[in-house]
């Protein structure tokens, strides 16, 4: 492995945790809005939140590209108002991993929330809890393996995201690229043995991953 | 205690939860069979399930006014809620459980004393296990103590013992007992068990359907049942204050005002009983000179003969009032009238003694 290859190893396994940290505050409460609470709108943001598993990833980076380049909706306000930009730069990687990310955690979070005894948590506001510290102290103590479990999968996800990436992020040496661009890279230009070891690397990630996810689910089965 | 439930209207499946009264006693007892919406009443009381229309005042302090549109959040409530399946929190240790509802910064916000508590239910041995290695009797302590430490205003139950069999049910009764008289924290206590209702409440409200039948102390009720509806699930027994004044050999010697009763002797020490005889099991016989195995021979007078269908419910003047119920051809055959002398045989099993 040359210094190079560490570096993109490195910065995809640091992007990809980032992105899983990111979508956590988030995609917990979401998850628990969808387990919890009937709302309005709620089976399209059901939905909506869905769609990157489903949608080609290219198609929902060209969404993202369009919304966060310089005229896009989102991208336009940023850099104009804030001189802040987001496409071909790290920050877009970490948005096209979140986004293709999320859809993973919020599923797994949301069954593990909708089997915690919503009985426990209206004792626990009996016994002088309120909302935060009965979703700290009962809630996401009991949903914890199918939380982190979530998490896992997302982090697994990111790291082998490869068609939202190079829509938004592009594949910049040094600067946007991550193992799954590199490894197209690779082979496309013939550097073969570099593609292997990349490949050697990303197959231990996602196994260990993988692994450790479904360790985590059995044990739960057990204690049950 | 005043706890005021007012204009209370909450539909449920079958029907609406309707109610309008004050509750006083020091234990109270929500009585009626499943199905009534007891176990709604008290996630009402608790707030943690909203009513069209309801009025809740706690002592002093309105906890619900749906005309205010005003309501205090459960966990600001000091209401206690032990519910039936006791929810006790399985991620934690039997220790943590009971400390979940401590206030911090010490003792000086609480009514009662961790190691108080502990001492009363008898779950010191029990703090450092997981919940989740409890038997039924001590999970069940273990929910009440946590419930207990929270310092509740109030303390509901619902079905304590409905999920215990005989034996433990016996064992935890006397618990319940100690809590209401050592803590003296009033208690609203949801039972379809009468036993259950007579062992600890003082005073009774009959839900059936989401409708107070009846309200009033535990024994009014009982024996004085206001309606047929209420008779039939409060039952139509003789039920008489009594005291044990000798026990050996599994079997205790019951007093009743004048009258000597052999019953088989309960589970706990107490000499301070109820006693509780189904009119069914009472058989009348003309001629006293008779033997037979029956223990218990009471001489009574008739006092009145009412006809219920196919049987005769006989008010019996033994020293105490005794109800028989016998067939009508029965009733016929004896030739019984009112003022009629009768001797009154109970079978020793068929009494049954309720500790209070």
């Amino acid at each position: 492995m040359t210094l190079g290859e560490w570096q993109i190893v490195w910065f995809t396994a640091w992007v990809s945790a980032l992105s899983t940290l990111v979508i956590l505050p988030f995609g917990l409460a979401l998850a628990w809005a969808l387990a919890r609470r009937d709302w309005p709108g709620k089976s399209i943001v059901e939905t909506l939140v869905s769609l990157p598993l489903v949608m080609p990833p290219v198609a929902t980076g060209l969404i993202l590209l369009k919304l966060f380049g310089r005229r896009g909706a989102i991208g336009g306000f940023l850099h104009d108002r804030l001189n802040f930009d987001v496409i071909f730069t790290w920050r877009a990687v970490l948005l096209a991993l979140s986004v293709m990310s999320l859809p993973l955690l919020v599923r797994s979070a949301r069954v593990a929330f909708e089997e915690v005894n919503p009985r426990l948590e209206q004792i626990a506001r009996t016994l002088g809890s309120g909302g935060w510290r009965v979703f700290f102290t009962i809630t996401v103590p009991l949903a914890a393996r199918g939380i982190v479990a979530g998490m896992i999968l997302a982090f697994a996800r990111a790291l082998g995201e490869f068609g939202a990436t190079i829509m938004v992020a592009g594949n910049i040496p040094g600067k946007t690229s991550t193992l799954s661009l590199t490894i197209f890279q690779d082979v496309q230009i013939g550097q073969d043995s570099s593609a292997f070891r990349l490949l050697g690397v990303s197959v231990v990630l996602a196994f260990a991953a993988v692994w450790f996810s479904e360790f985590l689910l059995r044990r739960k089965r057990k204690t049950r | 205690m005043s706890l005021l439930l007012k204009n209370i209207s909450l539909p449920l499946e079958s029907f609406t939860l309707g109610m309008d009264v004050e509750v006083r006693g020091r234990v109270t007892a929500v009585f009626g069979p499943s199905g009534a919406g007891k176990t709604s009443l008290l996630d009402l009381i608790a707030g943690l399930r909203r009513a069209p229309s309801a009025f809740i005042q706690l002592d002093d302090r309105v906890l619900t006014d749906t005309a205010k549109h005003f309501s205090v959040p459960t966990h600001q409530r000091g209401i206690g809620y032990v519910p039936q399946d006791l929810a006790l929190f399985p991620h934690l240790s039997v220790r943590q459980n009971l400390l979940y509802g401590c206030k911090p910064g010490g003792a000086a916000g609480r009514l009662f004393s961790f190691d108080h508590v502990i001492e009363i239910l008898e779950i010191q041995p029990l703090t450092s296990r997981g919940v989740t290695e409890l038997s039924g009797g001590e999970k069940q302590r273990v929910a009440l103590a946590r419930a207990l430490l929270a310092s509740p205003r109030l303390l509901l139950l619902d079905e304590p013992l409905a999920s215990l069999d005989a034996p433990l049910k016996a064992k935890i009764i006397p618990y319940l007992i100690r809590i209401r008289d050592e803590f003296r924290i009033p208690m609203l206590c949801v039972t379809h068990d009468r036993s259950e209702a007579l062992a600890l409440a003082d005073e009774i409200i009959v839900l059936v359907n989401g409708r107070v039948l009846q309200t009033g102390p535990v024994l009014d009720v009982f024996n004085r049942p206001a309606s047929a509806d209420v008779a039939a699930i409060a039952g139509v027994e003789t039920l008489q204050a009594g005291v044990i004044t000798d026990s050996h050999e599994g079997l205790a010697t019951v007093k009743i005002h004048g009258a000597t009763l052999t019953a088989l002797a309960p589970a706990t020490g107490t000499r301070q009983v109820f006693v509780c005889i189904r009119g069914e099991d009472v058989i009348l016989q003309r001629d006293a000179a008779r033997a037979s195995s029956v223990r218990n021979r009471l001489p009574a007078h008739i006092m009145a003969l009412r006809p219920e269908g196919a049987l005769v419910r006989v008010e019996l003047d033994a020293g105490f009032p005794l109800f028989a119920l016998i067939t009508r051809p029965a009733c016929a055959e004896l030739a019984l009238r009112e003022g009629d002398p009768v001797t009154a045989l109970i079978k020793t099993p068929a009494i049954h003694l309720v500790p209070r």
